[in-house]
């Protein structure tokens, strides 16, 4: 936005530096920013390169935290946008410290921040994809050798990356080298199981919510961190407890009861009891299948109440029932 | 000249082996036009659109060999779509009415069909040599066909080709009086192989010097394919992981120092560290490894094995490699010509990679070193100079950082003089890829300094047409350009559209280069065809009413004399 850069004017004169002639400049947001990781460097600069990449529409304050521009990302899919308006343009940003309306930032896939594309009339817009949004976990990679590459910031925020046609420029073959190996070496085990979670499109990250019934907050529980029902049942009973005490009235017997409240939630036999739901929207019994299954298929969990059970429809449910009791 | 007996002018012309020099030669005069057609034993087609197929044959009726490319070299990293075009069968139509003698083809980046290969199978009784290079379009039952018919076959040659597998029965097609294969390379294929086929054939092959097996052959099969077979000389492996407490692991272990020949090693699908040391006894001999499909092998257990290979000439590797294993590279292999790094996970679950240090060790350690394919995630300035100075004979010089646009960790700087010192310095440079943050400067020293490269691969660069136009303006031997997502648009299409008749073609994706641009050019310059892929399905059908503004997604110039082709496919516009 003209306006709004110029009445920034000394808050950001770097960019003014690069920008000759209005009708010629080409954003170079590296420029200013280094190897900037996404959530990056200096966010006074992100700030400047994201006003001066908005264009009507788009909204200045939006894009607050955005670290990394876009000018312009054009994919196969989102080749909607040469010439149509501004918004239709879009593209969803993921970006761990920005705020902007496109949605949830955590669980998202990165993407690249397309400020905008062309507006109607301007094919001044340059495009160069920056991907600094998409590279995040290309920038945690290369934390390591890399360093320089500026602060990898809060790397776990980050998703796969976005897909991007083309790029880096290998064979698709090669793409897939590393998680179609076969049983690597120990020491890349772990790496290769997390990097499959990383880009299992199954799986929006390993956060799922979950909501016991009777209370109205629900809370959102890492499946990674665990490796078995046990300890998930245990971290469900850890998560609500108190809440569930602060329900009940009673606060002497508040602890045993609420603990109780717990016992069971696995097997059907207590006061509630844990479900699921899966990935093609049917509602599970938590412990029927094995865990990485259910950690590959899972989206949601509930605890129910057990006599609520028979009124809500359960995938499979007396069968399975049957199988796991005996 | 033209009192020289045609058969004198023809024996001179034996002498005169490159296809440019040919080409030269054929402008002469007439008469050595008609000498040089005549005579001309192989063609090669560097872009299937230029010219008919007919066309060549006609000119050219002695041929034995022929090669012809199709898709444009982006395709490789699927930036065209797939049924953009390129297609084999004309061409093999056309070999087999008025070339019957045709001995060799090569194709690469085409659509070849079963049709297409059974045809080729049963129409050159001489055939003798099939190479297929990033193929698709055909299967295992064209295969079958080739194994069938071509007797006499000497080389079956299949890289990076998608092949859809219809079984492994393939290889059972070659008769058992097929005794002549030479060369073998199935690599790329990914269904089951029938071992015992496999090991028939190559016992009754006694010339058998290349063979490249597919991930799908077994160790076991490998022991037994390496027992018959001690005269290899170029060897790519099936599997190559089994354990160590197994017979099969110990036959390997075994099988490998009776080969006094082995010079190339590929292969190592899979590859386990405590199997790659099977080959410790033959890395002396090496001039060629890659080791390049086998993500198990860490840094360490690459460097055990680098440290043998000091006749090393070509290297492929993964970036798990790192800077520690370059170094290593740098102070053994003192032959070291070409060397390929890639990279090994690149969605960054935070394994070793190389910087700019092994690049460095590397130009300082290999003298020889005059073709790089580099993958990183940085690079400065300071080490690209410095790799300049050290090594001056580069032809081929890519380096890909992997993060679009990103300059200089050190300096904040774009990359501009790190190239411009690239391109100052090997001034035998063919074939540039630049990556990193660089502005039009680095445009500028490539368009004044870089006489002779004849391919440049642009991404995510430049700051203005003028970019594009300091190329196109100096580069006097380019022959392809391809860009990709720079702010280039008509002012620099249209600067200088002579230029294009010199060169193969033009790619520009994501840019900025309008309809309105390239119907102009189109208009002004009527032997290119100027090609819009658009795929956007809305826009398609409104062909007429899209306005000249309308930003063009992927355009694909390239000169012809063949004008524009009839098999485009609906999204694919010809202007």
């Amino acid at each position: 936005m003209e306006e709004d850069l110029e009445n920034r004017g000394g808050a950001c004169p770097q960019l003014l530096d690069l920008i000759p002639n209005e009708s010629d400049w080409m954003m170079a947001p590296e420029a200013s920013g280094g190897g900037r990781g996404v959530g990056g460097l200096d966010d006074s600069e992100d700030k400047k390169l994201e006003l001066k990449l908005g264009l009507p529409g788009v909204g200045g304050g939006e894009e607050e935290a955005a670290a990394v521009l876009c000018l312009d990302f054009f994919s196969k899919a989102s080749k909607t946008t040469t010439t149509t308006t501004c918004t239709g343009a879009r593209r969803r940003l993921f970006e761990s410290a920005e705020s902007k309306s496109e949605g949830p930032q955590q669980e998202q896939q990165a993407g690249f921040l397309q400020l905008q594309s062309r507006a109607e009339s301007g094919n001044e817009w340059p495009h160069k994809a920056v991907w600094a949004g998409g590279k995040a976990d290309l920038q945690q990679s290369h934390a390591a050798p890399g360093g320089a590459a500026g602060p990898n910031t809060s790397s776990q925020t980050r998703a796969a990356p976005a897909p991007v046609v083309g790029w880096p420029p290998i064979r698709s073959f090669r793409k897939n080298l590393s998680s179609s190996s076969v049983k690597p070496s120990v020491g890349l085990e772990n790496d290769n199981a997390e990097m499959k979670q990383k880009f299992d499109n199954n799986k929006k990250g390993l956060l799922v919510k979950i909501n016991m019934d009777g209370i109205p907050i629900g809370r959102k529980v890492d499946l990674k961190a665990y490796d078995n029902y046990e300890k998930l049942s245990l971290a469900v009973k850890e998560l609500f407890l108190g809440l569930l005490a602060a329900q009940r009235d009673t606060p002497e017997n508040e602890n045993e009861a609420a603990k109780q409240a717990f016992v069971g939630l696995l097997d059907g036999s207590g006061e509630y009891t844990l479900v699921y739901e899966d990935n093609e929207g049917d509602k599970m019994f938590v412990g029927d299948v094995p865990w990485d299954m259910f950690v590959s298929t899972v989206k949601r969990l509930r605890v129910l109440k057990s006599s609520d059970l028979a009124a809500l429809r359960l995938g499979a449910v007396s069968r399975k029932r049957t199988a796991t009791e005996s | 000249m033209t009192y020289f007996p045609e058969e004198v002018v023809e024996h001179i012309f034996d002498f005169v082996g490159s296809h440019r020099d040919r080409n030269t030669v054929s402008t002469v005069c007439k008469a050595w036009y008609q000498v040089e057609r005549l005579s001309r034993r192989t063609v090669f087609v560097g872009n299937c659109y230029a010219i008919g197929p007919e066309r060549v044959m006609a000119r050219f009726p002695g041929i034995n060999s022929l090669s012809v490319k199709g898709k444009p070299h982006f395709a490789d990293f699927n930036l065209v779509p797939y049924d953009w075009g390129g297609f084999a069968l004309p061409w093999i139509v056309a070999a087999a009415r008025l070339c019957p003698g045709l001995e060799e083809l090569r194709l690469k980046r085409m659509v070849v069909t079963d049709d297409g290969l059974e045809l080729l199978a049963r129409s050159f009784p001489n055939f003798k040599s099939l190479v297929l290079i990033s193929c698709e379009g055909f299967s295992t039952d064209g295969l079958a066909a080739i194994a069938t018919y071509c007797r006499g076959l000497r080389e079956l040659d299949l890289q990076e080709n998608e092949v859809e597998d219809h079984g492994c029965q393939w290889l059972s097609f070659f008769p058992d009086s097929c005794t002549s294969l030479v060369s073998l390379n199935f690599g790329c294929l990914k269904g089951e192989v029938n071992g015992g086929a496999l090991e028939r054939l190559v016992a009754r092959c006694p010339n058998l010097r290349s063979l490249k097996l597919s991930p799908a052959v077994s160790v076991e099969s490998l022991n037994k394919i390496l027992a018959r077979a001690s005269h290899l000389v170029d060897l790519g492996t099936g599997s190559f992981a089994v354990d160590h407490r197994t017979d099969v692991y110990h036959t390997l272990m075994n099988s490998f120092p009776k080969f006094k020949s082995l010079r190339n090693l590929s292969g190592f699908w899979d590859a386990s560290p405590c199997c790659l040391r099977a080959v410790y006894p033959v890395c002396t001999s090496l001039t060629v490894l890659n080791l390049s499909y086998a993500p198990a092998i860490q840094g360490d257990d690459l460097i055990k094995i680098i440290c043998l290979c000091f006749k090393l000439q070509k290297l492929w590797v993964l970036d798990s490699i790192g800077d520690k294993g370059l170094a290593v590279v740098a102070s053994t292999c003192k032959e070291l010509q070409e060397l390929r790094v890639f990279p090994c996970d690149i969605y960054g679950a935070g394994t070793t990679s190389v910087t700019e240090e092994g690049l460095l060790a590397v130009s300082s350690g290999c003298p020889k070193l005059n073709s790089l394919l580099y993958f990183c995630y940085q690079m400065t300035n300071a080490a690209l100079i410095t790799v300049a100075k050290n090594c001056p004979h580069f032809t081929r010089f890519r380096l890909c950082i992997l993060d679009p646009g990103k300059p200089d960790p050190v300096t904040n700087q774009p990359l501009d003089e790190g190239f411009g010192a690239i391109v100052r310095s090997c001034k035998n440079i063919r074939r540039l890829s630049l990556s990193g943050r660089l502005t039009d400067q680095v445009f500028l020293y490539i368009g004044m300094y870089a006489e002779r490269l004849e391919m440049l691969s642009i991404a995510f660069a430049g700051d203005s047409d003028k970019g594009m136009i300091y190329v196109l303006n100096g580069c006097k031997n380019l022959r392809k350009l391809e860009i990709r997502d720079c702010p280039f648009g008509d002012i620099a299409l249209l600067k200088n559209v002579a230029k294009y008749e010199t060169m193969r073609s033009l790619w520009m994706s994501s840019c900025d280069v309008t309809l309105g641009g390239c119907k102009a050019l189109a208009a002004k310059m009527p032997r290119l065809n100027v090609e819009i892929i658009n795929e956007n399905e809305e826009t398609y059908e409104f062909e007429e009413n899209l306005s000249d503004r309308h930003k063009l997604e992927k355009i694909y110039v390239y000169r012809t004399v063949a004008g524009p082709r009839n098999d485009a496919p609906d999204f694919v516009w010809t202007l």
